[in-house]
C-alpha cells in the first residue's frame, strides 16, 4: 500500500503525452467524477466532439495560457494492486534540468513516440537522459497508431530505428518494451486492442503492473548517511544515543560490525529501532534509528557501513554534471557540494566537454549552460565517501548549492 | 505511548522496500527538517493530515520527542471537536502548542471579514499565518499539503521556498533531485515543508486505520442537522455558517471528509462509522476531496493564486 512506482514522462503536447496520461488515469478508474465533470465541460467549451482527456493533466495557469507544461507536475493513480506517481515533465531541450529531475526518482521511463512521426531528435533526448540516470525499465509507447492504420510495419519500422539507438546505450542491463497504442482511442493501454492482432505482447498497463521494483542495487553494499544524532535526555532515556537515517544499497542486521566514516573508528550494531519497535534486520529503503555498542563521536553527515565494503573515500572527484542554473558553470567556481547528508566545499577544477543529447557526440567546453550535460572534475574542501553512480544510485550523486544565491544549481553523477 | 525494551533480541526483520515508500519517505523528510533549520513549526489543523504528520513526526525522532512546536492558525470557525481533540494530542505529546486567531487579525485592522453568503475566513488565515512566522521567527513551517489535492499543489516542492512575504515563485523552484532536499536560505526566507506530498488522500486513511491513529468524531458518520446549496451539504449547527430563510434544515447521516474552517468545508452523505468503513467508502468514492471545499471552486485558478500570496 505504501509502496509505489514512480513513472517519468516526457514530451510535448503534440506527441499525445497528456492524452496517454489522462486515459491511463480514465481506465483505472482514478478520475473523480468532479474531475470528469471538469473535463467535459472543458472539451465543449473548446467544441471537441470527444473527451479532452489531456485537460486532466494540466497545471498552472501559465501552463493552461500557453497550453504547455512548464514544470514536473505529479500525478497520481492507482490499480487494485499498485500505486502510481508520474512525474511528468516536457520534452524540449529547454527543460532538461526537469527531465532529469523527474527521472532520478522513477524506476520505470515511458518514452512516446508518434507513429507518424518515428524517432525524433526528442526521442534520443529522451532516452539518452533514462540511460544516463540508469532507469532499468524504460517502455516505448508508439502511439497515435490509429492515425497510421494500426500498421505492423509502421511498428516495426520504428523499433528498428530505436534499436539502432539502442546500441549507443551506455546502460546494458536497461529493458525495453515496445508497446503500439492508441491513447485517443484507449488501445493497448489497459486492455489488449482488437485492432492490432499482430502485436502478441501485453497493454502498457499489463508492463507497469508487473514491473520488478527491487534494484539489483538493493542487494549490495549498505551505506547508512546518518541524517542527526536522537538523544532524548530524558530520565527514561538517560544515555540513549540513537543514529537516524535511512539505509541505502543493502541491508544491516544488529550485531554487523560497522565502520564509522571519516573517522574508520569501529563497533557493532546494538539495535535497530523503527519507532518503539525493536528489529533484527533493516534492508534498503528503511528510515531507521541505530545504536552502537560503543560510546562514538558520530554526527551529521557522517557514513556506516561495513568494514570489508568500504565506499571511496576522496577528495577529487569526476563526474558528469547536468547544469540547472541561469548562471553557467565555470571553471575555478566554488559551490557547495552537497552528498546524501554530507556537506562539503567544492571548486571546479576542469569542464571537460558538452555531450551532446542526441548522442552525436561530445564538443570540448570550457562551461555549462542551463540544460546542458558535460564531464567535470571536481576538488573539495574535505573527502566525501562515495560509490560510482552505476554500483549505487543515492550514494554516487551529489548536488551543487550556490552560496550566493542558494539555488539547487546542478546534479552530479559520480564515475 | 509504548517504552522501547531494552536488551530484549528482536527476530523481526524490516521489510524490504523500494525508495518511494511513503512512510520512510515522510519520515527521512522530518529528519532532514530537524537537520536543516533552526526554528521548525509544525502546522497543525487539527485535520486528519496534520494528526498524521504528528505521528509520523514521533516515529521520526522517538525516543525523543518531536523537537518542535506545533502552530494552529484559528479561524475562530472550528468545529469545537477539532478543538478539544487538538488539546488533547498536545497534552499526550507533552509538547508545545502556539494558537494565533485570525479573530486578531481582523480586530487589528490587517484583514477584512468577507461579506454575502459565501463570506469565509480561509484566505483571511494568509495574514495571520505570516505574522506568526515573523513573530517566532520560524524557518520552516512543515504542512500536510499533498499534491493530489489540487491542480497547483501538484507541482509543489517538498521543500518549497518562501520570500519574506510568503509568496510562491512557481516559475522559480528549486529542481528536487533523488531524495537530496536543499534548506539554504537566506535570513526572512523561510521553507514550507511537505512530509506528505505523495500521499493520496488515500493513502492517509488507510494509514490512520493501519496505525490505529486517533482522529476527531467529525470524519465519522453522525447525525447533523443540516442544510443543501449549491448540490452540498453544510452543517446548520452553527452561526458561522450563513444560511438564508429559504434553506431548508434537515436532519441527515452525513461526516466531513475535511475539517477545517466550518464556513467553507460541506460534508457528505455517509453511513461510514467506522475507520474500516470509512476506507471503503474513499476507496470507492468518485468525488475528489477538495471538491466538497467552496473555497477552491471559486475559480479554476483559486489554489495557485492564493499560494502565490502566501497561503499555506
Amino acid at each position: 500500500m505504501m509502496n509505489v512506482v514512480k513513472i517519468a514522462t516526457a514530451g510535448s503536447v503534440d506527441d499525445g503525452k497528456s492524452t496517454l496520461i489522462g486515459r491511463l488515469l480514465y481506465d483505472t478508474n482514478s478520475l473523480t467524477e468532479d474531475k470528469i465533470d471538469a473535463i467535459q465541460k472543458s472539451s465543449l467549451k473548446k467544441g471537441y466532439d470527444y473527451l479532452d482527456f489531456s485537460l486532466a493533466t494540466d497545471g498552472l495557469v501559465a501552463e493552461r495560457e500557453q497550453g504547455i507544461t512548464i514544470d514536473v507536475a505529479h500525478i497520481y493513480f492507482s490499480t487494485r494492486s499498485r500505486s502510481y506517481i508520474i512525474a511528468d515533465t516536457p520534452g524540449h531541450v529547454e527543460y532538461t534540468r526537469n527531465m532529469v529531475t523527474g527521472a532520478s526518482t522513477s524506476q520505470v521511463a515511458i518514452v512516446l513516440i508518434d507513429a507518424r512521426k518515428g524517432v525524433v531528435e526528442q526521442t534520443y533526448r529522451h532516452f539518452f537522459i533514462n540511460n544516463l540516470l540508469r532507469i532499468k525499465n524504460v517502455i516505448v509507447a508508439i502511439n497515435k497508431m490509429d492515425l497510421v492504420d494500426f500498421s505492423e510495419q509502421v511498428y516495426l519500422d520504428i523499433k528498428v530505428q530505436f534499436e539502432k539507438l539502442n546500441s549507443k546505450s551506455t546502460y546494458e542491463e536497461q529493458q525495453l518494451h515496445f508497446i503500439p497504442v492508441s491513447a485517443l482511442h484507449g488501445d493497448n493501454i489497459a486492455i489488449k486492442s482488437e485492432r492490432m492482432p499482430w502485436y502478441e505482447g501485453k497493454p502498457l498497463l499489463y508492463h507497469l503492473e508487473q514491473l520488478e521494483l527491487t534494484d539489483v542495487n538493493d542487494q549490495g553494499e549498505a551505506r547508512f548517511p546518518v541524517q542527526q544524532v536522537i538523544r532524548p535526555k530524558t530520565a527514561e532515556f538517560h544515555d540513549f544515543r540513537g543514529y537516524a537515517g535511512k539505509v541505502y544499497g543493502g541491508s544491516l542486521e544488529v550485531g554487523d560490525e560497522v565502520a564509522v566514516l571519516p573517522t574508520g573508528t569501529r563497533s557493532r550494531i546494538k539495535d535497530i529501532y523503527f519507532y518503539d519497535q525493536s528489529f533484527k534486520r533493516a534492508s534498503s529503503g528503511n528510515s531507521v534509528t541505530l545504536t552502537l555498542e560503543d560510546n562514538i563521536n558520530i554526527a551529521r553527515g557522517d557514513m556506516l557501513v561495513r568494514p570489508n565494503e568500504l565506499p571511496k573515500v576522496e577528495r577529487a572527484i569526476e563526474a558528469t554534471i547536468c547544469w540547472m542554473d541561469n548562471k553557467p558553470l565555470t571553471a575555478g567556481s566554488k559551490y557547495i557540494l552537497r552528498h546524501n547528508t554530507n556537506q562539503v566545499l567544492s571548486k571546479i577544477e576542469l569542464i571537460r566537454n558538452v555531450i551532446a543529447t542526441d548522442y552525436s557526440g561530445s564538443e570540448p567546453a570550457s562551461s555549462l549552460h542551463l540544460n546542458q550535460i558535460g564531464e567535470t572534475s571536481l576538488k573539495l574542501s574535505k573527502p566525501i565517501y562515495f560509490d560510482p553512480y552505476s554500483s549505487n544510485k543515492t550514494n554516487g550523486a551529489f548536488i551543487l548549492i550556490d552560496p550566493q544565491t542558494n539555488a539547487t544549481s546542478g546534479v552530479g553523477f559520480i564515475h | 505511548m509504548a517504552t522501547i525494551r531494552a536488551n530484549t533480541i528482536s527476530t523481526k526483520s524490516l521489510p524490504n522496500l523500494t525508495a518511494n515508500d511513503l512512510e520512510h519517505e515522510a519520515i527521512y523528510i522530518f529528519r532532514e527538517v530537524a537537520a536543516q533549520f533552526e526554528n521548525p513549526v509544525l502546522l497543525f489543523s487539527g485535520g486528519k493530515d496534520s494528526i498524521t504528520l504528528v505521528r509520523l513526526a514521533q516515529k521520526a525522532f522517538y525516543p525523543a520527542k518531536i523537537p518542535f512546536p506545533l502552530l494552529h492558525i484559528d479561524t475562530g470557525h472550528n468545529f469545537k471537536e477539532t478543538i478539544a481533540f487538538r488539546d488533547k494530542l498536545v497534552a499526550d505529546l507533552g509538547i508545545n502548542l502556539i494558537v494565533r486567531y485570525v479573530q486578531d487579525s481582523i480586530d487589528q485592522g490587517k484583514v477584512l471579514e468577507e461579506q454575502g453568503k459565501y463570506a469565509s475566513r480561509n484566505s483571511l488565515q494568509t495574514t495571520t499565518l505570516l505574522d506568526a512566522i515573523e513573530e517566532f521567527k520560524f524557518d520552516a513551517c512543515i504542512g500536510g499539503a499533498r499534491r493530489d489535492e489540487e491542480k497547483a499543489r501538484a507541482k509543489e516542492r517538498i521543500f518549497s521556498v518562501r520570500d519574506d512575504f510568503g509568496q510562491w515563485d512557481e516559475k522559480n523552484q528549486r529542481p528536487e533531485v533523488f531524495d537530496m532536499l536543499n534548506g539554504h536560505i537566506d535570513l526572512g526566507q523561510n521553507v514550507r515543508v511537505f512530509p506528505i506530498s505523495n500521499w493520496t488522500e488515500l493513502d492517509v486513511w488507510s494509514y490512520i486505520e493501519k496505525e490505529k491513529i486517533e482522529i476527531p468524531s467529525l470524519y465519522f458518520a453522525h447525525k447533523r442537522s443540516t442544510f443543501i446549496r449549491d448540490g452540498l451539504i453544510w452543517t446548520a449547527e452553527d452561526e458561522v455558517v450563513f444560511r438564508s430563510e429559504d434553506e431548508a434544515v434537515q436532519e441527515r447521516w452525513v461526516r466531513f471528509r475535511t475539517v477545517g474552517d466550518m464556513s467553507c468545508t460541506a460534508a457528505v452523505e455517509s453511513t461510514a462509522d467506522s475507520i474500516e468503513k470509512v476506507v471503503a467508502e474513499i476507496r470507492d468514492s468518485r468525488i475528489s476531496e477538495r471538491g466538497a471545499r467552496i473555497d477552491d471552486k471559486r475559480s479554476e485558478a483559486a489554489m495557485e493564486k492564493r499560494k502565490q500570496q502566501g497561503y499555506f
